[in-house]
């Protein structure tokens, strides 16, 4: 295993003054290639602060920010873009899909957006990404005909069409029932063994933490692993 | 730049009933932006062929004698000849100018009269007339006398006259009638009124008199030259230009009917620019509708905007979805009010051949093209905005709502 990505000393305070709060305390954490992760902590934590600085959508107050070699603490807003692009994948709790679109044009989204059209190819890679989570049926429907489970899935094939090397979770089943939850997290764990993707899952759910190998918990500022 | 196009285009359709309302909207500021144009243009056609339609668009006669200094080397004393006011001023070349003239481009006609004045008589009456002589076979080239004919005929003989319709009325005479006419250089001759027309401006109709060149050779002791030569343009908004470029070559004096005219051009400039002012609050109100319906679309969109930031989408990409959307809600606008337009005035006859009373919109002058523009060009400038709020949003307050 070789190390993805690593944050030192990571500050985030949200507003001024005496509305300041410090959420982040100067928080470390290295994650290695191929990790199948849990991010727990109490409502409030900080565990969306710190999902969404590692997803390069928000800037630290200080401290570094590394991945894949790359200093994301200094990039400029169309640099981290791009880096998203390649390498993050991201399913969050709500608001995951784009409306007017149907389950194969949203998963071939990030391709798209990179080559300024939608290849052939990409297609292809999206009908297989939909196949794998189980919803070959459901190819061309509008993201507005599918239920809160199928939703999700296309929002983990979405994520995995760049094969970025991380994929950051918000809380994806956070709306699921437990039937749904489970098969979603089985999946994601099927195509961490197979294809080495590494996933970082935030939860407040002890049977979805169960599906991960390691668990981050976030207390006070900082991070410590179970 | 392709992708960006189609979100842009997913997202009007997304709302057909919202994209449509717009895109009628703006059709509607273009419908009214091409009927303004065709109206003020229309207009101006009518106006000046009412008024400019029967008189000579450029009119060439022998420059002006300045007053000559007769002592030229003396610092002292001044003698100078008076300038010549009673005697008129003849032009005698002009066989050698005619030519020349008709060859040149532009020129739909010209006609050499020789101009004076002179009472018309019969019996007790006299009635003071400005007698016209013209060559017998262009009695109709500069005012067209004979669609303006209510009795006789055009054919100028020598021992004929041409009156107008209050002339005749004055002197109690029809056509075929003999009147005599004396000219200021005590020439009388009897002369055989061959027609009668009524052009409809005073000027002409009680106080002109046409016979041909030869009679008005005699009537006014002018064996040769002529005053003047009027001529046609086919274009009359060419007559300063060609005037200028006239006295340029020949050192003649060429007067563009525009110079008597000076109080019609600055009601048809007024006119044009009240119309330019309605043409300008039908953009901007385009600008404005598009600008605001975006401006909302915008912001019930945030999440998706978020999402697609989230998935690497750049700014530049965002702000490109927006443009598009403006861009193909003005051009649609401006295809459909265009297209309406000329649909609504392609059936009023063309201002030259409008009935009296019919409302002079002149189809050809619509600007269509620069309807389309104009109206895209604004819609872009429109979405501006709108695409500036969208690439702001910040996908971290919008996704975790
Ligand atoms: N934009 C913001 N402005 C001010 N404070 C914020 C902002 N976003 C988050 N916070 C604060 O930061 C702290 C951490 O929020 P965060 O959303 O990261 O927690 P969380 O661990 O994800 O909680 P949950 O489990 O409820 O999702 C909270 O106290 C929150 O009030
Ligand atoms: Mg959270």
């Amino acid at each position: 295993m070789s190390e993805l990505l690593a944050i030192r000393d990571l500050v985030k305070t949200y507003g001024e003054g005496d509305a300041e709060t410090r959420v982040l305390k100067g928080l470390d954490l290295q994650m290695e290639t191929g990790e199948l992760s849990a991010l727990l902590g109490p409502s409030g934590s900080g565990k969306s602060t710190l999902l969404t600085i590692m997803g390069t959508l928000l800037q630290p107050t200080s401290g570094q920010h590394t991945m894949l070699g790359t200093d994301l603490t200094h990039a400029s807003d169309a640099e981290l873009t791009g880096f998203r692009n390649r390498h993050i994948g991201f399913v969050f709790q709500f608001h995951n899909l784009l409306p007017d679109f149907t389950a194969v044009e949203n998963v071939m989204f990030p391709a798209a957006v990179f080559a300024g059209r939608e290849t052939a190819a990409a297609r292809a890679r999206a009908r297989e990404l939909l196949a794998r989570v189980g919803l070959a049926d459901r190819m061309d429907f509008m993201a507005t005909q599918l239920s809160g489970g199928q939703k999700q899935r296309v929002a983990i094939a979405r994520a995995l069409m760049n094969k970025p090397e991380l994929v950051l979770a918000d809380e994806p089943t956070g709306n699921l029932d437990r039937e749904s939850a489970n098969q979603v997290m089985a999946l994601i764990g099927e195509i961490n063994s197979d294809e080495q993707t590494t996933f970082l899952i935030s939860t407040h759910d002890e049977t979805i933490a169960a599906h991960c190998r390691r668990r981050i918990l976030v207390s006070d500022g900082r991070v410590s692993t179970l | 730049m392709l992708y960006g196009l189609k979100i842009a285009l997913r997202y009007l359709t997304a709302s057909k009933g919202q994209t449509g309302l717009l895109i009628a909207g703006v059709a509607v500021g273009v419908f009214v932006f091409i009927f303004m144009s065709a109206l003020i243009g229309g207009l101006a056609v009518f106006l000046l062929q009412r008024t400019v339609g029967d008189i000579a668009h450029v009119t060439i006669e022998a420059p002006d004698r300045d007053a000559i200094s007769l002592l030229p080397d003396s610092p002292d004393v001044l003698v100078v000849q008076q300038r010549a006011g009673n005697q008129r001023t003849l032009l005698r070349t002009a066989d050698a100018f005619l030519p020349l003239i008709e060859a040149l481009p532009g020129v739909a006609a010209t006609s050499q009269q020789i101009v004076g004045n002179g009472f018309v008589v019969r019996g007790q009456t006299r009635a003071p007339v400005g007698v016209t002589g013209v060559e017998a076979a262009k009695v109709s080239d500069i005012a067209n006398i004979a669609k303006a004919l209510v009795a006789g005929s055009t054919d100028l003989t020598n021992s004929g006259v041409i009156i107008g319709s209050g002339l005749a009325e004055d002197l109690g005479i029809s056509a075929g009638q003999v009147v005599r006419l004396q000219s200021d250089r005590d020439v009388e001759r009897t002369l055989v009124v061959t027609g009668i027309f009524e052009i409809g401006v005073d000027a002409l109709d009680s106080r002109a008199a046409f016979v041909s060149l030869a009679t008005a050779r005699t009537l006014f002791a002018q064996p040769q030259g002529v005053s003047r030569i009027e001529i046609k343009l086919a274009d009359l908004n060419q007559a300063n230009d060609f005037a200028s470029r006239i006295a340029a070559q020949t050192g003649l004096k060429a007067t563009p009917w525009t110079q008597g005219n000076a109080q019609l051009l600055d009601g048809l400039r007024a006119q044009a620019s009240s119309g330019n002012l309605i043409k300008g609050f039908a953009l901007i109100t385009i600008v404005i509708g598009v600008a605001s319906a975006l401006l909302l679309s915008t912001y019930r969109r945030r999440p998706e905007i978020g999402i697609m930031r989230a998935m690497g989408a750049s700014r530049r990409f965002v702000v490109g979805v927006f443009v598009a959307q403006g861009t193909l809600i003005g051009l649609m606008g401006g295809l459909i009010g265009a297209g309406l337009g000329f649909l609504a005035l392609a059936p009023f006859p063309v201002p030259e051949l409008a009935p009296p009373g019919g409302l002079p919109v002149d189809v050809r002058q619509g600007a269509y093209g620069l309807a389309i523009v104009l109206t895209t060009v604004g819609a872009i400038l429109a979405s501006i905005l709108p695409a500036r709020s969208a690439a702001r949003v910040d996908p971290v307050s919008v996704i975790g709502q």
